[in-house]
């Protein structure tokens, strides 16, 4: 039997012998001989491809066939769009803006020339995106955010020319479809805004430099001149991120900062309290989270944060005092509706009648964490 | 140094939404405002604090006491904590099995993910940094790995999921199949140690300094060892033209159903593998349960989880996150396309943002580096803003693609001190400083920031995420 010790260097010297052979070696311990592996894995049906094999590439591989005009895509947008990504395609309520910053200049020089603009706030998706068939692609696989692949070919059609619509790229009386499709690619502000020229392509297939851009040296004595900190946090950002206290280890070398105390105050005490995990509230949201979730309403409602729709809190504020408030909160979810916290609608929400009425409750408690 | 800092209200000077998924914060009015602070006048702060520090003076806050503050030795003639025998010494524990899965101790509850305030609208499309300034080694614990979700986390059946593997066309697969996750573990397996990085880690500091701590600044970072199967084996049993399909798109099962491009290369170098493990168990739901892909040294976009598809095709897709998301802009105003590997970096990890050194004298100087073109080599260490560089010890053996821990000693004397690292890879690659990597990409990539991290140890013991000139 040989010491622990003697164990620990045999592991070592195997961890090292491992650590010498190259990926392509190492890989080739793992791959079987050429039919060795019978009976796993069995033919996929025509049926089964077609459900899943969704993908549209930029020479149009995979695009179905169908149509939509910006006139269509107006009405789609405006039921099932415009709430996270605004009226116009404008709003960074939710996401980043999608439409904005380009013109009739870039639909025909295929560059955005806002791009050069660093005063220029953000970037939209219109200004970035050359393949028109990424919006097509992604509208179709992943929205509307809360009811992904909900879309038929025909309706994607028709939002991704009113999206175009909306940027100038496409007319008003444009109509989108698999044979048009390549005359709005040739109109795609940022079509010409894409490069290879860099080194981060682990393959040969693109055309890229291949070599990194960034030449650096390990110089180890006397390499810079004097450093100067040309950046850092404002003492009003301190607390930006909560109490750094309570976001490290209560022992060890170094303990976090109390940034509840102003900076250069004496050390807090090793003896920093741990923080509990978040303990829930007596009534608390654990009973209708799960139907909160389960019908995305968590999308557009934060607890304490307004998203789309108003803050829970603000909800259960706002009708505190009103008697009939899970009748009426009830009624609400069910039948949607707009006005009361500002301009964008609510969708009616087609959750049974008792769960509705579990959520409305909650909300008349006062909506607890 | 206090008194120079203008007593700024909070949020004062902050109109607009702090912005966005981490692709997408940019110009924050915030970091504006602290840039411009810098650039009026605040640059030679260091300078100030070296001064102040060869005066003895005060400027600076608090003196550190000389004893040790986390050792005292009592009047009562020994520490409580030995004398007064406590309650575990003294009395019974629990029973085996008290908890069927164990968990971190109570005391442990500061190391928690995190999401950045401000960064992003909702929970479902986010991220959350892990606590990279209390982990040792370089195994990220599977709760606290990092997390990035597009449109909401699920936990799936593994009964019910299945992986498809097809091609864009008819003859680049010869037979397109379905696998069951009993399938695909029965398959040969390999186990190994990959780090994730999210290409827009570290992105919030690309113009300058946004976040406290290393968590916010480094944390779209983990490392695990993962078990799977090579998708080459997958890909054989399929039948695939290597010749004419270069190119493989892998899509997740989610409702984004996240598409990614992977190079051939990769795949018939027998490195990328489709994983079901995780550190000895299975995938956690929030890292892709039951199966994801593992693509090593790439950025983790590309890590596919809830992996329902593979495609073989002889062209690259263009998706959402290589097409509108996950591409660089650079001072041409044009954006690098396909940009995937996460080029050489390192960070020191303690002393970082946020934390304070309670005492002078010595301390081990600890980090993580890694590289996506293969092994880390070399890390050296500075003390002095970069001026002069001592290598750090590795951490036993350093594999290909994986994190590795370096240490180096380090005496304190209680002056002002900037600490960097850097690292160096095998293909003979260094990490750059900023104004190196501002130089080639100036400040709007978003993405791949592998710049050298700058900390300030100020004479208080408290130390300050910095970005020098």
């Amino acid at each position: 039997m040989f010491s622990s010790l003697d164990g620990r260097r045999v592991a070592q010297a195997a961890v090292f012998a491992l650590g010498l052979l190259s990926a392509v070696a190492a890989s080739a311990q793992a791959m079987p001989k050429d039919g060795a592996i019978v009976g796993i894995g069995r033919a996929a049906t025509p049926k089964e491809i077609a459900a899943w094999d969704i993908d549209v590439r930029p020479d149009f591989k995979g695009l179905p066939k169908g149509s939509g005009s910006v006139a269509q895509g107006m009405d789609i947008w405006e039921g099932k769009c415009a709430q996270c990504h605004g009226i116009f395609g404008e709003s960074n309520e939710v996401f980043s803006p999608l439409v904005g910053g380009t013109t009739a200049e870039d639909v025909k020089t295929g560059k955005v020339a806002r791009l050069l603009d660093e005063a220029y706030p953000g970037r939209t998706t219109l200004m970035k995106v050359a393949s028109i068939s990424t919006l097509w692609d992604y509208i179709h696989r992943a929205m509307p955010w809360t009811a992904p692949k909900s879309l038929k070919p025909d309706e994607v059609y028709a939002v991704t020319a009113y999206l175009l619509n909306m940027g100038g790229v496409l007319p008003d009386n444009f109509v989108l479809s698999d044979q048009t499709i390549a005359q709005a690619q040739a109109r795609m502000p940022n079509r010409n805004g894409m490069t290879l020229e860099h080194g981060m392509w682990p393959g040969k297939g693109l055309k890229t430099t291949g070599k990194p851009d960034v030449k650096a040296v390990a110089c180890m004595k006397n390499c810079e001149a004097e450093p100067k900190v040309a950046s850092f946090l404002p003492d009003f950002a301190r607390n930006a991120h909560g109490n750094l206290a309570e976001q490290s280890r209560i022992v060890g070398a170094q303990l976090g900062v109390d940034t509840t105390r102003p900076a250069g105050a004496a050390p807090t005490p090793a003896a920093v309290a741990a923080v509990p995990a978040k303990a829930p509230e007596a009534g608390g949201s654990a009973a209708v989270m799960p139907i909160l979730q389960k019908n995305a309403c968590t999308a557009c409602h934060g607890i304490d944060n307004k998203i789309v729709g108003p803050a829970y809190r603000d909800v259960a504020r706002k009708y505190a005092g009103r008697a009939d408030a899970v009748a009426y909160l009830t009624g609400k979810i069910k039948a949607g509706g707009s006005g009361v916290w500002g301009a964008v609608p609510m969708p009616p929400q087609a959750l049974p009648e008792a769960d509705a009425k579990l959520v409305a409750q909650w909300l008349a408690d006062g909506a607890k964490k | 140094m206090s008194n120079h800092d203008r007593d700024d209200p909070p949020q004062g000077g902050r109109s607009g939404r702090l912005l966005k998924a981490p692709e997408n914060f940019v110009y924050p009015q915030g970091v504006r405002t602290v840039f411009a602070e810098a650039k009026q006048g605040r640059r030679d702060f260091i300078r100030r604090a070296f001064a102040s520090a060869v005066a003895g003076g005060a400027a600076a806050g608090a003196s550190l006491s000389a004893g040790a503050q986390s050792n005292p030795v009592t009047t009562e003639g020994g520490d409580p904590n030995i004398l007064e025998l406590p309650e575990h010494s003294k009395a019974l524990g629990q029973g085996v099995a008290t908890e069927g899965y164990g968990k971190p101790s109570k005391f442990e509850s500061n190391l928690q993910r995190r999401p950045s305030p401000g960064l992003t609208q909702t929970t479902q499309s986010s991220v959350s940094f892990a606590p990279l300034q209390s982990l040792f080694g370089i195994v990220t614990p599977s709760g606290l790995h990092f997390e990035r979700h597009h449109q909401g986390w699920w936990d799936i059946d593994p009964s019910k999921h299945r992986l498809m593997v097809n091609g864009s066309d008819d003859r680049l697969v010869k037979t397109p199949k379905i696998f069951t996750m009993d399938e695909i573990m029965r398959l040969p397996s390999v186990s190994r140690f990959h780090f994730i990085e999210c290409g827009a880690n570290s992105g919030m500091e690309w113009g300058n300094v946004a976040v406290p701590t290393v968590q916010y600044s480094h944390g779209m970072l983990s490392c695990s060892e993962f078990t799977g199967v090579p998708l080459k084996i997958l890909l054989d049993l399929c039948g695939v033209d290597y010749k004419r399909g270069r190119y493989v798109l892998a899509e997740g099962a989610d409702g984004s159903s996240m598409t990614r491009t992977i190079p051939m290369e990769l795949i018939e170098s027998g490195e990328v593998f489709v994983a079901y493990g995780q550190n000895g168990e299975m995938l956690r739901p929030e890292n892709g349960y039951p199966l994801r892909l593992v693509v090593p040294g790439v950025q983790g976009v590309s890590w596919v989880k809830y992996l329902r598809r593979i495609e073989v095709g002889d062209a690259p897709y263009a998706t959402k996150d290589e097409a509108v998301h996950y591409i660089d802009l650079l001072p041409g105003g044009l954006h690098r396309q396909y940009t995937s590997i996460q080029e050489c970096k390192s960070v020191v990890t303690t002393p970082s943002g946020g934390q304070v050194l309670l005492d002078k004298g010595f301390y081990n100087i600890t980090g993580l580096a890694w590289s996506g073109r293969g092994k880390v080599t070399k890390v050296d260490v500075s003390v002095d803003g970069g001026r002069n560089w001592r290598p750090a010890r590795i951490e036993g053996v350093a594999m290909s693609k994986s994190l590795t821990r370096f240490n180096i000693d380090w005496v304190w004397d209680g002056r002002p001190a900037l600490i960097q690292s850097r690292a160096t890879d095998e293909t003979g690659y260094v990490q750059p400083s900023y104004k190196r990597l501002r130089e080639v990409r100036g400040k709007r990539s978003i993405y791949h920031n592998n710049a050298i991290q700058s900390w300030l140890v100020q004479e208080s013991g408290e130390v300050k995420n910095v970005q020098l000139s």
